[in-house]
């Protein structure tokens, strides 16, 4: 792993190489957390299974520094939201997601996690988990087997390495404004919505009307 | 198996001896394909405090509502059993649909506690007398009732599947780029956030015991005050999203509520829109750690409707398929057992390594690990390929019972868990059955009741096995229970495999709109977790017009509260992982 | 003796971990990236505990494995290609969670439907990988396809495939389910024997009469 860490560009004299490894600050910053994201303990539905299935031995987590499934948000890097998401659960997740310390990452595991996936049609069902909070890598299957979620998270390890430690958002000054929890309602209610929800159309009435 | 059977003559004859009472009350459901009585709303506590006292029905299965919406009548219908063995009494109530009111039966048989309440959230039939008639699995506050067959969701498109739009003229679209919000929601008419208070979230139930540790329960004079903890939503040991409300003496549990919802994905309600082949792969997200079972459970219920039956060496292999998925759920289980007394991972990665094994061969016969969607109306989707059954046979006869002697050994004695395991969680006989527990949990009570022996179906009567009883009622059981339960599934296997003969795995030709007569069916399975069962309702259209799943997750957690009251806070967490909950089944 | 259940377990613990180390030995220097070994150690003749070293090797993938659907085009000896879908529409029609839309067009001078579809949509944000499309085309048009590394960093363009991104060639599916295809093949050519056997048949009894 440490060759990838070495620059090419500058010249090693040849007694030291293989001694040492000269790189840039990004690269070694940015190899550091690759190695070592924590996925946060947190299973939704189906797809937990599988991710239960690949920390266990046969695909083995470890091998990327991730087995350590950390249950606080507090001590987690990624989010693995690995089932369907409904609107009972999403003040939850969007919590939790508050709770996690920058960096952190958010897999969307599965069909349903990503984009509603075969429940998307359900009166409690979350359209994808997108709709919330920011999602950096979209695994689709269903469920993705233990390999495609270690592909995913490969994924999600270069998408780190391309990170510039100039460029983040989490050393700025500003504070990073935390996403505002959804209240469940009569239907669940994004409090970003209000204004669209107050200048609904009528057409609603129709399809409201209850027996 | 099912009960779309014409009604046995003597259990006519014993309705009908029960001290002439209901002789003239209670009517025969004469609907073609329907089966069980029709009692009065009025007459109904005093039917099942006598069927239960006096015809021995003291099991009551199933409780769910069926919305008859154009004729303005709503129906609830209960599936009551004997717990000695034998076929299902029906019997059913009909109310106006405006008005919607039946008495709980929650006195008589208190195991309907958690299905009224489903029925009351999601086709709003008022249970008068139920002490918590609140809704389950959606939240308080919830607009509607969605299983109404005239409640709309936002992302509606048609009635029925399949849209029409998808072909010939399907021009690919988001549903959510054609509503209104862009989101799953809607509101009511002129609905306005900001001026709308959300209701006090209640988090305990008035009712609850409160008084219990308040005069020192333990055993110091103090007088200490209570707390309410939450465990879960996300909770590394609720085994997924779940909730339990507890209020706590110290470390004692006063009183304990499961909140759930969570994972509520609507399966009844996109049950009904699909037809009936669709709704196969969607059975396998119910319990999704033993899919198989599932789809044997659903396609038993529309096979007696169809009045079809598989091939015999259909019948063979899906033995074999649903006996392996009892292993690996019972793997599974036992691995988290361990995870959740503290002996983290080790136990439940040598129960995963087992389980791996057995999810190979369910890709290679139908295709995925999990999501096996492998049974079809009167048959299978595939026949085995080449060499698989090889492979099983090196499972069965030789590793297998190999590895669960090593587990046997590395657990079972271990003073750890018998210690943190024994006595823990007791559930009596009265009560494993008065609260309808179903699978270990209910044989871990001492009640010999297996739907395999008591009600055989698909082709177990030809099998050699024993029901598994223990009569403790304690953690400690429930695991041994499953254990032997593992080795009681290895006999079989064993057998499957000597006798699996070649030949047909279709009867008719597979079609892929399959007529299904009107007629009601319930078609229920042993499901390693417990009893599973699907009541299906067919008016002859392409999809079905109720469809109710008995999922024995949802129900055994109705004994959880009982189970962990004068508990310690850890042992929860382990009484919880015995019962052996999946949240897909328990949410639906 | 108090203790005695404890070590007993322990020694199982004990027993896997020796008994991966003795594997390793077994198998010294070609346990891992090896097909043969790596075979055995993926069935239920593997001792001790075993890791496959996913990204550089893969699990073996069984010929019915299912991930997502794809759609079959038959390349000609003159170089076209052909699409085997004739936009039948059983597939929209049997999808569980209607995730598959189709286009058919009609033929301008005749008004006629084309048997092949102008377009073909697959929501895989939708997909169930539930087979039932596969399992019921009566073409052998549309397959699940055993690629399952396409996780991306944005669904809105990549998760609606159309119909180049789900077209691949009837050689490809013969080349991941090679069992599956020679057996539709056989019955494929058997069927259209029976029909031409049927259809002589039939002339020869004209002739007679």
């Amino acid at each position: 792993m440490t060759e990838g860490l070495n620059n090419p560009d500058i010249p090693i004299p040849d007694e030291l190489a293989g001694s040492i490894a000269i790189t840039t600050l990004d690269k070694i910053y940015n190899w550091g957390r690759r190695s070592s994201i924590w996925p946060m303990m947190f299973g939704l539905a189906c797809c937990a299974i599988e991710m239960i299935a690949t920390a266990a031995s046969r695909y083995d987590l470890s091998r990327f520094g991730m087995e350590v499934m950390r249950p606080s948000p507090r001590q987690a890097d990624l989010m693995i939201v690995s089932g369907t998401v409904t609107k009972k659960m999403i003040p939850v997740i969007v919590r939790l997601y508050n709770q996690m310390p920058e960096p952190k990452y958010v897999l969307a595991m599965g069909a349903c996690a990503s984009g509603g996936g075969p429940f998307k049609e359900g009166y409690n069902v979350v359209a994808g988990v997108d709709k919330f909070i920011p999602v950096d890598v979209y695994t689709p299957g269903c469920p993705p087997t233990p390999q495609a979620l270690l592909h995913g998270l490969i994924t999600l390890q270069k998408k780190i390495d391309k990170q510039s430690i100039l460029k983040v958002n989490w050393y700025r000054k500003e504070a990073i404004p935390a996403i505002p929890i959804p209240i469940l309602g009569p239907d669940l209610i994004d409090p970003r919505d209000y204004e669209k929800i107050r200048n609904l159309p009528p057409v609603q009435e129709e399809s409201t009307a209850e027996a | 198996m099912t009960e779309n059977v014409e009604v046995p003559k003597e259990l006519d004859a014993t309705i009908q001896s029960m001290d002439n009472r209901f002789h003239d009350i209670v009517t025969l459901d004469d609907r073609k394909s329907y089966t069980g009585y029709l009692v009065p709303v009025e007459n109904l506590i005093d039917f099942a405090t006598s069927i239960r006292d006096d015809l021995g029905y003291d099991y009551l299965s199933s409780v769910t509502g069926v919305d008859y919406f154009p004729e303005e009548k709503m129906e609830v219908v209960y599936h009551a059993y004997k717990t000695s063995g034998g076929g299902a009494l029906v019997f059913k109530v009909q109310i106006p649909r405006e008005k919607p009111e039946v008495p709980s039966l929650i006195s008589v048989f208190p195991g309907s506690d958690f299905q009224e309440r489903e029925a009351w959230d999601l086709l709003g039939i008022r249970f008068s007398g139920h002490p918590n008639l609140t809704r389950i699995l959606m939240w308080e506050g919830f607009e509607g009732h969605p299983l109404r067959k005239d409640w709309k969701e936002p992302f509606f498109e048609e009635e029925k599947k399949p849209y029409k739009n998808r072909w010939p003229e399907g021009g690919v679209y988001r549903i959510e780029d054609e509503v209104p919000m862009g989101k799953n929601v809607k509101y009511p008419l002129g609905f306005d956030p900001q001026k709308w208070t959300p209701e006090e979230q209640t988090t305990f139930k008035e009712d609850m015991d409160s008084e219990a540790g308040d005069n020192g329960s333990n055993g110091s004079a103090m007088h200490t005050d209570q707390i309410v903890v939450n465990l879960g939503p996300q909770h590394p040991s609720t085994h997924g999203v779940f909730r339990m409300v507890a209020r706590l003496d110290g470390e004692t549990v006063v009183d304990l509520y499961p909140e759930m919802g969570y994972l509520h994905r609507n399966h009844e309600k996109i049950g009904e829109r699909n037809t009936y082949i669709m709704n196969m792969p969607y059975t396998d997200r119910l319990d999704y750690i033993s899919s198989m079972s599932n789809n044997l459970g659903y396609a038993l219920a529309v096979e007696s409707l169809m009045g079809i039956k598989p091939p015999e060496r259909t019948e063979y292999i899906r033995v074999m398929m649903v006996e392996l998925t009892r292993i690996v759920s019972h793997l599974w289980s036992i691995g988290f057992l361990l995870n959740d007394l503290g002996a983290f991972f080790t136990p439940a990665l040598y129960a995963i390594n087992e389980r791996e094994l057995i999810l190979d061969i369910f890709e290679a016969t139908a295709g995925s690990r999990m999501m096996c969607n492998y049974l079809r109306f009167g048959g299978i989707s595939r026949d085995l390929p080449d060499g698989i059954l090889e492979t099983v046979r090196e499972l069965v006869n030789e590793r297998l019972p190999r590895k669960i002697d090593e587990l046997d050994t590395y657990l079972t004695e271990n003073e750890i868990l018998r210690s943190r395991c024994i006595g823990v969680g007791v559930l009596s006989k009265e009560d494993a059955i008065a609260y309808s527990a179903a699978g270990p949990v209910l044989r871990a009570s001492g009640v010999s009741y297996d739907v395999r022996r008591a009600d055989p179906y698909s082709i177990y009567e030809r099998f050699e096995f024993d029901v598994v009883v223990r009569y403790n009622g304690d953690v400690y059981d429930r695991y041994l229970v499953r254990m032997e339960e593992i080795r009681q599934s290895l006999r079989i296997l064993h057998q499957v495999v000597r006798d699996i003969p070649e030949g047909e795995i279709q009867t008719g030709k597979a079609l892929y709109q399959v007529r299904v007569p009107a007629g009601e069916a319930y078609g229920r399975v042993e499901n390693p977790k417990g009893e599973l069962g699907f009541y299906v309702v067919s008016n002859g259209k392409p999809n079905p017009w109720r469809y109710h799943i008995r999922a024995p997750s949802f129900i055994n957690l109705t004994a959880l509260g009982k189970m962990c009251k004068g508990e310690k806070v850890a042992d929860v967490v382990a009484i919880l992982g015995s019962i052996d909950i999946v949240l897909g089944e328990t949410d639906r | 003796m108090y203790g005695i259940g404890i070590l007993k377990g322990l020694g199982v613990t004990l027993k896997h971990f020796v008994e991966t180390y003795v594997d390793d030995f077994r198998w010294l220097g070609k346990r891992y990236y090896n097909e043969e070994a790596y075979a055995v150690r993926q069935g239920p003749k593997a001792t001790g505990i075993f890791t496959v070293q996913y990204p550089e090797e893969k699990l073996i993938i069984p010929e019915n494995f299912r991930y997502l659907p794809f759609i079959l085009y038959e390349e000609k000896d003159d170089g076209s290609i052909e699409d085997r879908c004739t936009s039948c529409g059983i597939c929209p029609k049997i999808c569980p969670p209607q995730c598959i839309w189709i286009v058919r067009s009609n033929d301008p001078e005749t008004g006629r439907p084309i048997p092949a579809p102008t377009e073909f949509f697959i929501d895989i944000d939708i997909c169930m990988s539930c087979g039932l499309c596969a399992e019921y085309c009566p073409f052998d048009a549309i397959k699940m396809d055993h690629v399952f590394e396409i996780a991306s960093y944005e669904r809105m363009e990549h998760h609606i495939l159309n119909k180049e991104q789900l077209s691949k060639p009837v050689s490809y599916y013969s080349s991941i389910q090679p069992k599956n295809f020679r057996r539709e093949e056989e019955a494929r050519v058997a069927k259209e024997a029976a029909k031409a056997a049927k259809k002589k048949e039939r002339e020869a009894k004209k002739a007679a009469s």
